[in-house]
Formats: structure tokens, sequence, C-alpha cells
């Protein structure tokens, strides 16, 4: 029974997502009340795991493993969702598309994260990692009366089955050569004699470069994020970012242990072309959610380039810039959320054209968030590339931290654009006036995070470093 | 002295800036603005003459150490100065009072704004001067690119836009090539403190490239020829008091870091790379200077006056020799002084005229006396003429150069007459001869904040020509200190 207690985060979530399906059901316009039981749920699981936050321990004939490194990720992933559900709420009911399934769903994929991440099993990991999959697809089709959404569903679905059935063969390959599903047994087996387990470790890389859209596995991303409803592209930006990179680091961690050699090639590769693809596709955009996506596989590519490394440092400075990645993407879809002109809600740059005029607080906020996504001290986007770079250099990667350097200065160019747009262009008509507490809460928190950073910036990595060695 | 002095004096117009955007008066909003920016811009000058006045000209050591445990683990946040960065730091402090003076008459929309980058700027570039870290250094010089980009971009002419990008790109481009230089030489010595990296000392193999990496990023900023091309277009778009910080105390930066990491941290390189800097510092001073003789904008003039300058210092800081280096940091304050005041004389007639073509002017000596005074002060003084400040700096040089490089020499020589061609020409075809275009007539003369700004500046121009020891004198020491590590790092690498 004792087992039973350390799974609770989990067990909480699967009864607490029955339960208010049955709420959802049973009441009729039902949405709000959804909405607030969710939030509660989400903060007393954040509760939960800060509770037992330092216990780690294996459950189900060590299937499950829980420690500090995945009870932060959880975290991260449960504010994440937190904030998301409380930026989306005035666009959802705007736009009419608040059926009470849209939270519960949302936690359906929080559930599949959570096991994904646990997993120290290939089993166990395949099957959170299609709970979560299967909740995005309807997440992403979620506006089923416009076409561009359910087409942004298809395509979402079609393309990461065929990643996951990549995934699956990788798995059963792993398992063939090396006759166990656990981690930490195929950890040990699958060293660099073990050609078949070479084989599988490129599949199942293939699959994972696909869930966290890394180059030349990201022809979806663009496409998903402009078609889903913004509010479903706001999740899809931030959360299972989150989740993929933790799996990434697991999985390079204990099954790959002994192939590093061969994984830090291809993804140095891999990091290399997100890198340069974000940089250089993003120029031409003219839809902000497009650039975002762009944005996104960018600097997914610099979150790889630390894992790349395989070191203790290399671990934690990506853990560390997808933390105040998962920062940064906050503000910035809050202030998509707070683009709305006549009633409608602005995707296009050019709406953005002078707002600086009538909307100061939104412009320097989106300042900050810019500056920092381009990387530029003093922010936070700087130290968390700082980081990534110590590390990489430390490796004496030179020929990644140049590049990956470089390509940071040509995506300064399309950050460097959105605010020329904000603050040199003409004026246009001002955004309608409205009062979110949600929103500007969300909005000024992340900037002023991004902005007092550099006080005190090795908190967070000294944390992170905790929990690797952990 | 426990006090940390450095961090309130790089804190304090932030403060002020946080003051402007917090308290919003509604009514004579402008008035106060410019009240508290200057207030806080005068204190900060107060400060640093006050610091300069404590400080110990004869020590080399750093002063006023500050140390704090940072970015834990990694580096730690170290601010000190000697006699070299003092100097900046005052100049800095006494530049920006000019700065939102200007504004008064120049800034005519979104003031407030335009205030708080200013004070924004002076913060992050006291810190460049104070910084004994790497990390805290780029953290700084970095930085400044943001209130600069804006104050070109939402402030600046017509072409502002494509001048903006082109600064800020430029500028980091160069710098990022530096951050893999900074985060190498912590994997290679342990540390990126500066005090302990001359210990230390980066071992000669290295030193080139990273050399060449500290170089790419100074030489945008100084900017040497070849990549000098962003300075006249941001010269050009930026609105005065925007080309004021850049010329005065942006372009310094390089010239500083040349000094204080370059020679500094890779002695070797330094000396193995001389060639590469006289070669392209002479064809900056010949070639911007005929550049300038052709241009029809006065701004564009200027710029292209500055790149040369700088090719002066960049030729003295790598003679090595005690004159050499002294005549660099001299000229480099000297052009401070000078070069903002020859962008405040354009902005006082682009202020009335909405015109920078020299063509547009012609005779304003016949309206605008006491103006056609100051201008011919500042005149004199880019081109270096004796008794004025601008002399002091480029004889000391020339000096420096000759021991070093004979041809060099007597090329750069030539770029003093072609200064003095080129300025010349340029007074007398704004200020000289008859009064022709009608709309000039109307002109008024130097208001009171004009006056005040450029008479005082032109005062300094002047002391410092006929008494230039009140900077040599603090600079002396760590010059002395600069050199003798710098040979006593080369006589043990032959050793070696």
């Amino acid at each position: 029974m004792e087992n039973i207690n350390l799974f609770l985060p989990e067990i909480f979530l699967v009864l607490t997502i029955l339960a208010t399906l049955m709420i959802g059901v049973f009441f009729k316009n039902s949405y709000n009340l959804v909405t607030k039981i969710v939030y509660g749920i989400l903060v007393s699981l954040i509760l939960i795991i800060l509770n037992s936050f330092d216990e780690s321990f294996k459950l189900f004939s060590d299937s499950y493993t829980s420690n500090s490194f995945t009870n932060f990720f959880k975290i991260l992933i449960l504010i994440g969702t937190f904030f998301i559900l409380i930026i989306t709420q005035k666009f959802i009911k705007e736009n009419k598309i608040n059926n009470f399934e849209y939270p519960v769903v949302l936690l359906l994929s929080v559930l599949g994260m959570f096991i994904m991440i646990s997993a120290n099993d290939l089993i166990l990991f395949y099957l959170g990692l299609e709970l979560q999959s299967l909740a995005l697809y309807i997440l992403a089709s979620l506006d089923r009366n416009n076409l561009k959404s359910n087409e942004a569903g298809l395509k979402y679905f079609i393309l990461s089955a065929l990643a996951s059935g990549l995934l699956l063969y990788g798995c059963s390959l792993l398992y063939g050569f090396t006759s166990s599903t656990n981690f930490d047994v195929i950890g040990l087996k699958a060293n660099t004699k073990n050609l078949g387990a070479i084989f599988a470790m490129v599949f199942i890389l293939v699959g994972l470069a696909f869930k966290i859209s890394a180059v030349p596995f990201h022809m979806w991303t663009p496409d998903v994020y402009e078609g889903a409803p913004s509010s479903v592209t706001s999740f899809f930006a931030v959360v299972p970012k989150v989740a993929g990179i933790a799996v990434f680091i697991r999985f390079m961690q204990i099954p790959f242990n002994q192939l590093a050699d061969h994984w830090q090639t291809i993804l140095i590769f891999i990091s290399l072309a997100s890198m340069i693809l974000g940089a250089v596709a993003a120029i031409g955009q003219t839809n902000i959610k497009r650039l975002i996506a762009y944005s996104s596989i960018g600097h997914i590519g610099f979150a790889l380039a630390g894992i790349s490394t395989n070191s203790v440092s290399g671990y934690s400075s990506s853990i560390v810039y997808i933390s105040i990645y998962v920062v940064m993407n906050l503000g910035i879809f809050a202030c998509i959320f707070l683009m709305k002109r006549d009633g409608k809600y602005c995707e296009n740059l050019k709406d953005l054209s002078g707002i600086s005029k009538h909307h100061p607080i939104l412009s320097i906020s989106l300042l900050i968030i810019l500056f920092s996504l381009a990387g530029i001290p003093p922010f936070a986007g700087f130290f968390a590339k700082f980081y990534i770079f110590m590390s990489v250099i430390e490796s004496k990667m030179y020929t990644l931290a140049i590049m990956g350097l470089l390509s940071t200065v040509i995506s300064a160019f399309y950050y460097l654009r959105i605010i020329k747009i904000i603050y040199f262009d003409d004026v246009n008509k001002p955004f309608d006036k409205f009062k979110d507490l949600g929103i500007s809460t969300t909005l000024l928190l992340s900037s002023l995070i991004l902005a007092t950073f550099f006080v005190y910036p090795s908190y967070l990595n000294i944390l992170v470093k905790t929990l690797i060695i952990n | 002295m426990n006090f940390p002095i450095l961090s309130s004096i790089t804190l304090l117009p932030i403060l002020g800036a946080i003051f402007i955007l917090i308290f919003n008066n509604k009514t004579n909003e402008n008035k106060n603005v410019i009240y508290v920016s200057l207030f806080t811009s005068v204190m900060t000058l107060f400060l640093a003459i006050f610091l300069w006045y404590v400080f110990d000209k004869s020590s080399s050591e750093f002063q006023f150490v500050e140390e704090k445990n940072w970015i834990s683990g990694y580096i730690k946040f170290k601010f000190g100065i000697d006699g070299i960065s003092i100097l900046f730091i005052v100049l800095t402090a006494f530049i920006t009072p000019i700065c939102v003076i200007s504004c008064i008459n120049s800034v005519k929309n979104r003031l407030k704004e335009f205030l708080i980058a200013i004070l924004f700027l002076e913060s992050f570039m006291i810190g460049v001067f104070c910084s004994l870290d790497l990390v805290v250094f780029y953290l700084f010089f970095e930085a400044g690119l943001i209130p600069m980009f804006l104050i070109i971009g939402i402030w600046g002419g017509p072409k502002r836009v494509y001048a903006a990008f082109k600064f800020f790109l430029f500028t980091l481009l160069g710098s990022v090539l530096m951050l893999v230089a900074i985060i190498s030489i912590y994997w290679i010595t342990g540390t990126t403190d500066l005090t302990e990296i001359f210990v230390i000392k980066i071992p000669v193999e290295y030193q080139y490239v990273l050399w060449l990496a500290f170089f790419s990023s100074f030489a945008v900023k100084m900017p040497m020829w070849p990549v000098h091309t962003w300075l006249p277009d941001a010269h050009v778009e930026a609105p005065t008091a925007g080309s004021v910080i850049l010329a005065a105390i942006l372009l310094k930066m390089a010239g500083y870091g040349f000094l204080r990491f370059s020679i500094g941290m890779f002695p070797v390189a330094s000396e193995y790379f001389v060639p590469l800097i006289f070669t392209l510092s002479v064809i900056a001073i010949i070639y911007t200077s005929l550049v300038a003789l052709m241009q029809e904008d006065m701004k564009k003039l200027i710029a292209y006056s500055s790149v040369a300058h700088m090719g002066f210092v960049t030729l003295g800081i790598f003679t090595f020799t005690k004159q050499g280096i002294e005549g660099s940091i001299f000229q480099m304050l000297s052009h401070g002084l000078i070069s903002a005041a020859l962008f405040l004389c354009v902005g006082v007639v682009y202020d009335r005229v909405h015109s920078r073509l020299i063509g547009s002017y012609g005779g304003l000596v016949n309206i605008l006396p006491k103006y056609s005074l100051v201008f011919a002060v500042f005149m004199l003084g880019a081109i270096g003429l004796p008794g004025t400040s601008g002399f002091v700096g480029e004889i000391l040089v020339l000096l420096g150069v000759f021991q070093k490089n004979f041809l060099v020499a007597i090329l750069a020589s030539i770029g003093v007459i072609l200064g003095a061609a080129y300025m010349l020409w340029l007074y007398k075809r704004v200020i000289l001869g008859r009064l022709e275009k009608k709309e000039l007539t109307e002109l008024k003369d130097l208001n009171l904040s004009e006056g005040l700004m450029l008479f005082l500046l032109a005062g300094l121009t002047l002391f410092l020509g006929f008494y230039p020891n009140l900077i040599l004198d603090t600079i002396h020491v760590s010059v002395d200190k600069l050199i003798n590590d710098y040979q006593m790092n080369l006589i043990l690498n032959t050793v070696k």
C-alpha cells in the first residue's frame, strides 16, 4: 500500500479526470465549473508533487520511476498548463469553443506526459506517449467548424502516427536485441557492439525528434500551429516540448548511455539543422503563429545542443533553457491574446504596427520578451543561451558553438523586425481595450522574471544540477 | 571603503529611469521628466567626479573593487577601476547631461521614453567601464545595443530602420564571436576574472584565435575599416543626442576593450597582429578622410572623420609605447568631447532649418556669431590645432608611431593634413562667405541651453589643450603597468 501512495499524482489525476468528465456530462453549460475544478486539480497536483519532491524510488518491477528530476519536469508542465488555461479563457469563450471537454482533454494529455516522463520501461513509455498524442490530436481539431483547425488535426494525426510507428518499430527492435523492455537493463546491454540496438536507437530518436518538432521532422509544426485555435497553439508550443526534452534526456541518460558516441553525432546534426532552419525560415513569415512555430524549432535546437554534449552541465543547461523558454512563450502568447481589434483576434504581424503609441505597457513587455527570445543580455534568454554554450564549449564542440551563435544573429533579425513593427512603424488603430486579470498578470510576471533574472541567475542552475546528479 | 560606490554610480541612472517610468505626471509632463533626468545625470556626474577625486592616482592596482558571487560556481560579479577606466566613466557621466539638455530642443515626440532610453544607456556604458569580469563586461557591452537600437529606430531620420538594423546586427555579429572566446577562456583558465587571468596567463597557442575573436567585436565597434560602414548610416539617421552618445562613448568602448582585454590578456598575439592593425588603421585614416572630403551631408562628414580619428587611436594603442598609448587615451577623450560638440553643432542648425546638407547653408557667420565662434573652436580641435585637446592626442600618438614604424607615421601624418582639408572646407562652406539663402536670414543664434552645452564643451576642449596633465596624471601609472606587464609577458614567452 505504501507504494500506491508514491504513485499518488497519477492516481489523483486519473480519478479527478474521470470525475470532472462526469460533472461535465451531467451539468448543463458546465464549462466554467469544469475549468474552475481543473484549476484546483492543477494547483493541488503541484502541492502533492512538491510534498514528496526529493523522494526517489521505482515501482511496478522497476517500470515506473519517480525522482526529483521527473518531479521538476512535472511541476514545469503543471505550471505551464495552469497559465495557459488562464490566458486562453477569454479567447475560448469569445470564439465559442468553450466545450467542457477542452480542460479535461488538456488534463489527459498532462497525464500522458506524466507517464511518459516517469516511464522506466518501453511499454509504459509508449502508452504515455500515445495518451498525450491522442489528446493533442483532439485539441488541434477542437474548433470543429473551422476547416483549418480540422486540417491541422488531421495533418498532425497522420504525421504523428507515422512517427509513432517508427518509434514503436525502434522499441521492438530494441527489445529484440536486448531481450528486455526495462530501461536499466537496456542500458547495460545496448553497447556499441550491439548493432541492432544502434539501429533501434536511430528509429527511437526519429520518433522523439518528431514529437519535439526538431529538423528534419518539423514539417507539421507551422501548419498545425497556424491551423489550430490560438488557445491550443499556446499549449502545443509550451507543454509538449517540456515533456519531449525530459524524455530525450531520460533516454540518452539511461537506455542509450553506452551509445553516446553514436547519438551525439545525430543530435549535433539535428540541433544545428534546427537552429539554422528556425532562424532562416522565420524571416519570411507574416503570421505570428507561424513565426512562433519556426522560432520554437530554433529554440529546440538550442536545447538539444545542450543534450548533445552528454555531460551533467549540458543536461542541466538544456533544462534551464527549456524552463526559460516556457516563461518566454507564456509571455508571448499572453500578448497574442491581447491583440484583439474590432472583436477579432489578430494574427498578422502587420496588426502590431505602431502599437507602442496606444499600448505602452504591452509593447514594453513584448520588447523584453522578444529581446529575451533573441538572447540579448541582460534578459533571461541570454543566460539560457550562455549556459548552453558554456557546456558546448566545455565539450570542445566549437563548430556547434559558432554555428549556434551565428544563428542567433540571424534569428535576432526577425525578432528585431517585430520590434521594428511595434515601435518604428506608423500607428495603426488601437486594439480593443479590455481588462483580463489573468492575461495581464501572466504577461507582467513573465516579463518581470525575464528582466530581473540577471540579478541572481544561478538559482535555477543550482537547482537543476542537483536534479541531474540525483 | 566598503560603500559600493561603483555599483551605485552604475545603478543611479537606471533608478532615475524607473522613477520616470513609474511616476507619470500628466501636467507639465515633459518639463518634469527633463528635470528628473537632468537631476539624475548630474548627480551621476558629481559622483563620478568625486570618484575621480578620491581615486588614488599613484597606485596601479584596481581600486574600489567590489566582488559578489553571481553565477555561483562559475562567475563572480566583479567591479573595479584603474586610471584608464575612471576617465571614461567621467566622460560618460559628463556627456549624458549634455544629451539630456540637447533633447529640450531636438526631441519633439515621446520625450519621456527617449530620456528613459538615454539613462539606461548611461548605466550600461558605465557598467562596461567598471567591469573586471569578462562576462559582466559582455553583459553591459551587449545590453547597450538595446537602447541605442531604439533611439535610432524610433527618433531617427527617414532611413532609420535600415540604419538601426545595420547597427544592431553588425555589432551583434562581432560580439557573439567574443562570447565564444570568453567562454573558451573560462574553460582554458578556469575563470573569467580579469585580474586572475592576468596572473594565470593564457597559453600562447590559444592567444591568436582568441585575439581575433575579440578583435572582430572591437573592430566593428571601433569601427575600423572595412567594417565601418554601419557608422555613417547610424550617425546620419540617429537623433542628435543619439549621435552624440554614439560618437562620444560607444565608440570608445572598443578602444577601451583593446587596451584592457586584447593587450592585457593576449600580449603575444597583440604583438603578432601589429601589422594587421597598422595596415587597417592607415587605410582607415587616409581612405575615410578622402571619403569625408566628398560628403554633402554634415553628419556623414563628421562620422567619417570619427573613423579616421579612431584610426589614430588604434595606431597609438598598438605601438605599445608610453606616448602612443597615453596619446590614444587622450585622443579618445578629446574626440569624445569634440565629436559630441560637432554633432551638437549640426543639431543646432538642423533644429532650425531641418536640413543636414552642406549645400543648404552658407554665410552663417553673418547672423549666428556665437554659433560660428564655438563651431570654429571644435573645427580646429578636430583638425588638431595646438592649444586644443585634439593636438595633444595626435602629437602623442604620432610620437609613439614614429618610434615603431616610420612609413606608417608618415602616412598617418598625411591623414592629419587631409583632416584639416575637409574640416576647413566644411567650415568655409557652412559658416563663411556671404549669406545668400533667403530662408536662412530669419535664424536665431544659440539659445540658453544650447549656449550652455557648447560653451562648456568649448571651454573644456581649450582647457585640456593647455593643461593636458589633468588627464595624463591620472593615467601615467596605469599605462606604465600595462606596458610593463606587456613587455614582461613577451620576454617570458621568448625565454620559453
